[in-house]
């Protein structure tokens, strides 16, 4: 093994480790490589604790016999665990149509206080009177929307916003405003979303979300 | 080192100088070493509801402008030994000191009291930063009012920028009966929303106003559920664990005296 192969690049990220294979190589030279980083060039990370490992493709597509090819070579080394086996070409053909990404976030938004966000977002909180959450995409709330939520800000009609309680001051989709209890005769609600039908905003239980259709969910 | 601890609320009105002042002296009756802090500069309370405004020589703005030296300022309380006060100005305004000032001041309280509570005006503006800025912790207080809870929420944000970590929650002033009958915003509701700790509850009573306007802290006097609430809240703040006082107690105790002269 020369020095000058790098096919395989190991990086330290919060959570463990993650083994970048190079996409344009041999499939052979590969596991080769990655056989001898493993066993030779890299033994400090195999004497530790268990550590997470997920290993990125790139845009190489592969076989499950492949994957299964680098799930043996690592899991020769008992104290690496492998959490996933990705390439990027799956999630290259959901960016041809539209983002079907979708950003987690945690925390509790105040009164004063604005999240902005691009694209999908799942909020794990609770979003207070007075507090506002502004999003290009579809909103997601696992808590409490009390306050204010406009999704599809940049004028996208189709998206949604959902609450686990679903309490808010006001609902904005696109250009379009609500202003709940006043308009939908109730005080609050459980697992629902408001969505845009027919130019006015409706809302509806989360389970009769799928009659929107699948492309409701794209944002 | 002691610990320096902001009594806020955003709101005006819902009784952060009183909390403060009950605070106080009830960790002063508790046998802790008291400062306590008016930093609303302008419109300062504390040294009123104390009963030691004809004490006033010198205030924390002379203290930061050097006219005299921080002991000189420290007024100590009639009614005990390891209470004090530093009372603000009234002729200045807000931007008469600095965050920075305030937090050298409070860090020279700290190593020679055991509690330094920092009682903090209205509003989010400079008053606000200039009292947060030394605290190493806040007491939020609230009544069960909307406008009061959103403060509240503001407030606790704003905290959270400013490095305070985990503020705890006071209540003022509830009314059991109403709470009761659903006109008043629960316990629970509240602290859904904020989220925070629980300190504790107080009852609303009159005599709070009475001992006000007396310049005689309501702890003073155990025969007040405002007291008592105040003195549980003291011992919380110390690390007992103090069960919150039942609600329902007066309306307990009307009944029983109706029951009593039901039968009698």
């Amino acid at each position: 093994m020369s020095a000058t192969k790098h096919h395989v690049m190991i990086k330290g990220v919060k959570d463990g480790l993650v083994f970048l294979l190079n996409d344009a190589c041999e499939w052979e030279a590969l596991l080769q490589e990655l056989q001898h980083k493993l066993e030779k060039t890299h033994q400090q990370i195999l004497t530790g604790p268990i550590v997470h490992v997920h290993v990125k493709l790139g845009s190489r597509e592969v076989t499950e016999e492949q994957k299964e090819e680098i799930r043996a070579i690592i899991r020769q080394k008992g104290n690496l665990l492998i959490q996933s086996i990705t390439s990027e070409l799956k999630s290259q053909q959901g960016d041809s149509g539209q983002s079907s990404s979708i950003t987690t976030l945690k925390g509790m938004i105040r009164s004063g206080q604005t999240l902005h966000h691009e694209g999908d977002l799942l909020y794990l909180g609770d979003v207070n009177p007075g507090g506002t959450i502004i999003c290009t995409g579809n909103i997601y709330v696992m808590g409490s929307l009390r306050g204010m939520a406009h999704a599809g800000v940049d004028g996208n009609e189709g998206a949604i916003i959902a609450a686990s309680h679903m309490r808010p001051t006001q609902l904005r989709i696109a250009g379009i405003i609500s202003r709940p209890p006043d308009e939908w005769g109730i005080e609050e609600a459980f697992m629902e979303f408001a969505y845009i039908k027919e130019g006015k905003m409706e809302i509806d239980k989360l389970h009769h979300l799928h009659r929107l259709g699948p492309e409701a969910l794209l944002g | 080192m002691g610990d320096a601890i902001v009594v806020t609320s955003g709101k005006g009105g819902v009784g952060k100088t009183t909390t403060s002042a009950n605070l106080g002296t009830a960790l002063a009756l508790l046998g802790k070493k008291v400062c306590m802090v008016d930093t609303d500069i302008g419109l300062r309370n504390l040294d009123v509801v104390m009963g030691l405004e004809n004490r006033i020589i010198y205030d924390l703005v002379d203290v930061v402008e050097g006219r005299c030296r921080l002991t000189q300022a420290l007024i100590k309380d009639k009614r005990f030994e390891e209470l004090y006060l530093l009372p603000a100005a009234q002729t200045k305004d807000k931007n008469a000191v600095s965050p920075e000032d305030i937090k050298q001041i409070i860090l020279e309280l700290k190593k020679d009291f055991d509690y330094v509570i920092i009682d903090c005006p209205a509003g989010i503006e400079q008053g606000f930063k200039n009292a947060v800025a030394g605290a190493d912790k806040a007491v939020v207080v609230t009544t069960p009012e909307n406008a009061a809870v959103r403060d509240a929420d503001r407030i606790i944000g704003l905290l959270e920028n400013e490095k305070i970590a985990s503020p705890k929650l006071v209540i003022n002033r509830i009314r059991p009966t109403m709470v009761k009958k659903g006109e008043m915003l629960d316990i629970d509701e509240i602290c859904n929303v904020l989220a925070i700790d629980l300190l504790g509850i107080v009852p609303d009573d009159e005599y709070v106003i009475k001992a006000a306007n007396q310049g005689e802290p309501t702890v003073m006097n155990p025969s007040s559920r405002a007291a008592i609430a105040y003195r549980n809240i003291a011992r919380r703040i110390l690390g007992d664990t103090v069960p919150l006082m039942p609600l329902e107690d007066k309306t307990g105790w009307v009944r029983r005296m109706k029951k009593f002269i039901g039968i009698g």
